[in-house]
């Protein structure tokens, strides 16, 4: 087995040592109702090549996004990564590090840390950052938690524009911890309706803008609502690379940013690896979850960075943790940054710039389509759109034509009575061809 | 002063006790690094825990030795928490309490007493 | 003859005094540079990407964002230097044994990398057509087939996205059927002292109170403790098996046999599965809920501090509480069950976004393809036999916390052996940095004084050990002959001396910002 050094003389050998006649012997704390005589009914071992084959049969059964017109977004957005990035990022030093525990020999994860954090600070207009949680909707999640913890309160006012799957992850977590949540209806404009929602009780507000359906909101008289209540307020985005071309969650008064940062550096994935950026005020950030990079001096003066504030933290304060994350996205981050170094404040706003222009387009192309309603006035690269009957039917059919269309807005609510809204995207990737087919093809689906 | 088993001390005053924690308290913590104290208008019963201190490996509860109504906190700990280290008995006190019964505070160790249970640890 | 006399010495000269490798003129050493933060390269105008042009975005008035943000940017080649400078300061399994306990550092393969990469499953969209993405949908139940029968349980939910979180993932499923059967009250969680952090943490989290289980002499939980702690009150156990002590719960059966007679579920920290992995099925010794880290068993990179993946494996007891999404299959192929809807409305909610870490799923399975169930197998032994060999050769040197019987995949010592040293644990852990090694878990497990747990896994050759060995026995010949200094200062050949983590703490400097601040200084 190619990636088991031992050889049987080895093994033979260091039995010996050990001072035993065989392996079993090493297995003797297991109960004999336990011990099993041979391997599970599973395959045995495969070459690289097989493995290779097999796996490359199961991915021929998937349509990539490269293939043709693609316009999904709803959390996830297709962007071109330098390919500066994936090779970076499989540098052995990166891939193959654990947790930053002994900084001494973990300096390179812990300045990426340190430089990433600045850069989620900056990008969301914020204080301080962290070093990433698992993705954008666990990060809301920890972030309602965090502001029960500051408030001592224990209402969360949920937005109608916030993703669903997020509302879902928030809730998990809420409802495990006593918080209670408020979810108002999903609408393209759900914003509006926040402030009257916020009282005495109200711990945090959840806002996202860009909203699940693509509307951009200025949420400062949100902030100043919740901040009179003594609530604080929670801004979400999903879409990080709206942070070149829109003011920040900072500038219109956020107490705690969080995102889905997977939009610079990570690929589609299928959901995940994603990685979740997490910024809020500093005189929070005591109770802020994940790990925190700081910079410090070692025993001869010089600069470094460690691991900080771990008192916060599952393995020293246990059952009076902030959170109970250990592992977070360090890869993910690292892509992230490495992105974001690349592009740098000029790359970034106008890639932010590139994607307003491509979603214009879209929106004028499916504007013309008889029969196609816009529904979001104001977005930055998503947008919703009403389609005449079900929209999750004309996707389908779409996909039967080469298209991948968008979200229908039913897949993440069906229960929001929306069947016919559909959510489209456009990035960088989206070729001027992509819009003219799609455009085409939709007309034909819904003049059928 | 008095002094109770969980190393916090009490120094009266009037019916306004100054309250902290001990140098053996403070020496075992190590670098202390953070200080949590309780908002000025607070009551605390006694025993509560009422304040946090943080060293770089560990987080503590400190209980409130008696019971009252916190009318000052130590500011002094929020921009130099080391202080808790370099007087533990003195300037780094963590807040003082209006205290509901004095007799609570009879009830404590001297430093003698004290001094006789640390020497048992 | 001709004598040619000019040209470039060829051999090293003598000499006296030569600087240190602390003293160069500019912080630079050998290989090693030092680098600046992205910061302070003076990259604020400039980006290492060519874009089109395009027109400002007129229609979003005073929404746009016009005040500077304050990100440099790199060109490539600045940006590639930048990197791989940095990275040259990190250890990593690839460069070394990796020693961290708990933790299974062990080598990564690269056709997993490759395979992930694979356009047909990194640049496929979460929600686009399930009729469009059948062979992930596929891999996914295959992973979760060969997750439920290595481990002998008959559902798994995929989604969480590391260890603590399929903890919380596993104790909400306690907790939904527990509420199911009108046994809401129940809100105690037991877990041993050992235990790892994540797990009090994961169960305050829940709302649940944790009472700590005693431990026997020999490292394992005492069962008549245990059985006085179990009752009505209690929702769930919480034991890492093998636990953190390196050593298998030789009364696992009677555990779960105690747990369940009082009402309550066998939650496992399957932190520790690599030890048994493909021999022990943990549905065999009644557990009903486990974790399962695919960044440590199962081999996907650890990335500096993830991103991992932590399926739950579930008892049929508590399966239909799993959240969504999970996948079924039918007529017309594989389906997303994505609501809490018909046969799923008992699920207790979403872990998350979408379906869980795709990406740790493909190099997860391509690691179990490569190998096999007989592999697996060998797997398990190896790191077992690995841990063993290396508590034997070190025995006579250091003292193993729980020196009778076999270890299992983690050899754990205590600190009595360098009692009268003057060095502690943390400064033998430094001074291996020196010997080129990265320093085994520390001070965890709790129960254990100044604790050093070590877990090789499988993949160290013999040779690889024993150069462990050698150093480790050559360290421990110099602490007990009284070199001090050597350990005191440890480490001396890193990149940078110890860290004062003190003043990091006091003083958080948690970002670079533009105005100077007052420099650091150590106190």
């Amino acid at each position: 087995m190619r990636y088991l050094p031992l050889s049987p003389d080895d093994r033979r050998d260091m039995l010996g040592v050990i001072g035993v006649p065989s392996i079993d012997d090493l297995f003797v704390d297991v109960p004999a109702v336990a011990r099993r005589a041979d391997p599970v009914d599973l395959p045995f071992h495969a070459g690289e090549l097989e493995v290779e084959r097999e796996m490359l049969a199961l991915s021929r059964r998937n349509r990539s996004a490269a293939e043709g017109p693609f316009f999904c977004g709803a959390g996830a957005y297709r962007h071109h990564v330098p390919a500066t990035v994936d090779h970076l990022i499989q540098r052995s030093e990166f891939l193959t590090s654990y947790t930053p525990y002994q900084p001494e020999i973990a300096q390179g994860t812990l300045q990426v840390l340190f430089e990433f954090q600045t850069q989620v600070a900056a990008l969301t207009g914020m204080e301080v950052a962290n070093a990433s949680l698992y993705d954008g909707s666990t990060a809301a999640a920890e972030a309602v938690m965090m502001a029960q913890r500051i408030t001592r309160k224990s209402k969360a006012v949920l937005s109608g524009g916030v993703h669903p799957h997020y509302v879902g992850a928030i809730e998990t977590l809420a409802h495990a911890a006593g918080v209670a949540t408020q979810r108002l209806a999903a609408a393209v404009d759900a914003e509006a309706a926040v402030i009257d929602a916020i009282d005495a009780d109200t711990a945090c507000v959840v806002v996202q803008t860009p909203n699940v359906f693509g509307a951009v909101t200025d949420v400062s008289k949100i902030a100043e609502a919740a901040h009179a209540a003594g609530a604080l307020l929670i801004v979400v985005t999903t879409e990080a690379v709206s942070y070149g071309l829109l003011k920040s969650p900072g500038e219109m008064g956020a107490d705690i940013a969080v995102a889905e940062g997977q939009s610079i550096g990570n690929g589609l994935n299928f959901g995940g690896p994603y990685v979740g950026l997490f910024a809020c005020r500093e005189k929070f950030v005591r109770q802020a979850p994940g790990r925190l990079c700081g910079e410090t001096v070692d025993a001869e003066g010089r600069r470094g960075f460690v691991l900080t504030l771990s008192t916060r933290e599952q393995h020293i304060r246990r059952d009076k943790a902030t959170s109970n994350i250990c592992t977070n996205s360090g890869l993910c981050a690292l892509a992230f940054s490495i992105h974001m170094s690349l592009l740098g404040e000029t790359g970034l706003r106008q890639l932010a710039l590139i994607n307003h222009q491509k979603a214009v387009a879209l929106r004028d192309a499916l504007a013309a389509i008889p029969g196609v309603e816009i529904l979001t006035q104001r977005f930055f690269n998503e947008f919703a759109i009403r389609v005449p009957g079900s929209a999750t039917e004309v996707v389908e059919i779409l996909a039967g034509n080469g298209v991948i269309g968008g979200v229908p807005f039913a897949r993440l609510d069906p229960a929001a009575g929306l069947d016919d809204v559909l959510l489209v995207a456009a990035t960088e990737t989206t070729s001027d061809s992509d819009i003219f087919f799609f455009s085409k093809v939709l007309a034909k689906v819904i003049a059928q | 002063m008095r002094f109770t088993k969980d190393h916090e001390w009490v120094a009266l005053v009037g019916d306004v006790a100054t309250v902290g924690i001990t140098a053996y308290a403070a020496d075992q913590l190590g670098d202390v690094v953070f200080v949590e104290v309780p908002a000025v208008g607070k009551t605390v019963k006694q025993g509560d825990g009422f304040a946090v201190v943080e060293s770089v490996k560990a987080a503590s509860d400190v209980y409130a030795p008696i019971g009252g109504e916190v009318v000052e906190a130590n500011a002094v700990l929020t921009d130099a928490p080391e202080t808790v280290n370099t007087a533990p008995e003195a300037g780094g006190w963590f807040a003082r309490i209006k205290v509901a019964d004095p007799a609570q505070v009879e009830a404590l160790m001297d430093r003698d007493a004290y001094e006789a249970f640390l020497s048992t640890l | 003859m001709t004598m040619l006399n000019i040209g470039r010495p060829t051999r090293p000269e003598a000499v006296d005094g030569a600087a240190g490798a602390h003293d160069t003129l500019t912080g630079g050493r050998g290989l090693l540079q030092d680098e600046a933060l992205i910061f302070e390269l003076d990259g604020w105008d400039k980006t290492g990407v060519d874009l089109p042009a395009a027109p400002p975005a007129d229609d979003l008035g005073d929404l746009v964002r016009t005040a500077p943000i304050g990100l440099p940017g790199l060109s490539e080649p600045e940006a590639v230097r930048h990197y791989v400078r940095l990275s040259q300061k990190n250890h990593a399994i690839d460069l070394a044994l990796y020693p961290l306990g708990s933790c299974t550092m062990k080598h990564n393969p690269r056709l997993n990398e490759k395979m992930a990469r694979l356009p047909g499953f990194s640049d496929i969209h979460p929600l686009q057509p399930q009729s469009t993405v059948q062979g992930a949908l596929e891999l996914m139940d295959r992973l979760a087939h060969w997750l439920k029968t290595l481990t002998g349980m008959p559902a798994v939910a995929l989604t969480p996205k590391a260890g603590a979180h399929g903890e919380l993932c596993g104790l909400l499923a306690i907790r939904a059927a527990h509420e199911a059967a009108g046994q809401g009250h129940r809100k105690t969680v037991l877990a041993p002292t050992s235990a790892h952090g994540t797990n009090p943490a994961t169960a305050a989290f829940v709302g649940y109170t944790v009472v700590e289980i005693a431990q026997t002499a020999d490292g394992r939980v005492d069962l008549a403790d245990l059985e006085a702690k179990l009752g009505d009150h209690v929702a769930a156990i919480m034991v890492t098996n093998p636990n953190t002590c390196g050593l298998f719960e030789r009364d696992v059966v009677e555990i779960a046999r105690l747990t369940h007679a009082a009402g309550a579920y066998f939650y496992c920290d399957g932190a520790n599965f690599n030890a048994i992995v493909g021999r022990v099925r943990p549905g065999d010794l009644g557990v009903d809920a486990m974790h399962i880290n695919l960044h440590k068993t199962f081999s996907t990179p650890h990335g500096g501090g993830g991103p991992g993946a932590g399926p739950v494996v579930l008892s049929a007891a508590l399966a239909p509480f799993a959240p969504t999404p999970w996948i079924v299959h039918g007529e017309n192929g594989y389906a997303l069950i994505e609501q809490p809807e018909g046969e799923a409305r008992a699920a207790f909610g979403r872990m998350c976004a979408f379906h869980g870490q795709m990406g740790m799923y493909v190099r997860a399975y391509a690691y179990m393809l490569s190998h096999g169930a007989d592999g697996l197998r060998q797997v398990a032994e190896d790191a077992v036999l690995n841990a063993n060999y290396l508590k034997a050769r070190l025995s006579d040197l250091m003292s193993p916390a729980f020196p009778e019987g076999p270890c299992m995949h983690e050899a754990l010592f205590d600190d009595a052996w360098l009692e009268g040293t003057g060095v502690t644990t943390l400064d033998f852990a430094k001074a291996m940095i020196d010997e080129g090694f990265h320093p085994m878990t520390m001070y965890f497990p709790l129960v254990v004084h100044g604790a050093m747990l070590i877990e090789p896994t499988e993949t160290e050759s013999k040779q690889e050990l024993d150069r462990f060995v050698v150093a480790l026995r050559a360290l421990a010949g110099a602490a007990k002959a009284g070199e001090v200094e050597r350990f005191k200062g440890a480490p001396f050949h890193a990149p940078l001396r110890r860290l004062d983590e003190t003043l990091a703490a006091r003083k958080p400097k948690l970002r670079w910002r533009p105005v100077a601040d007052a420099p650091l200084a150590a106190e």
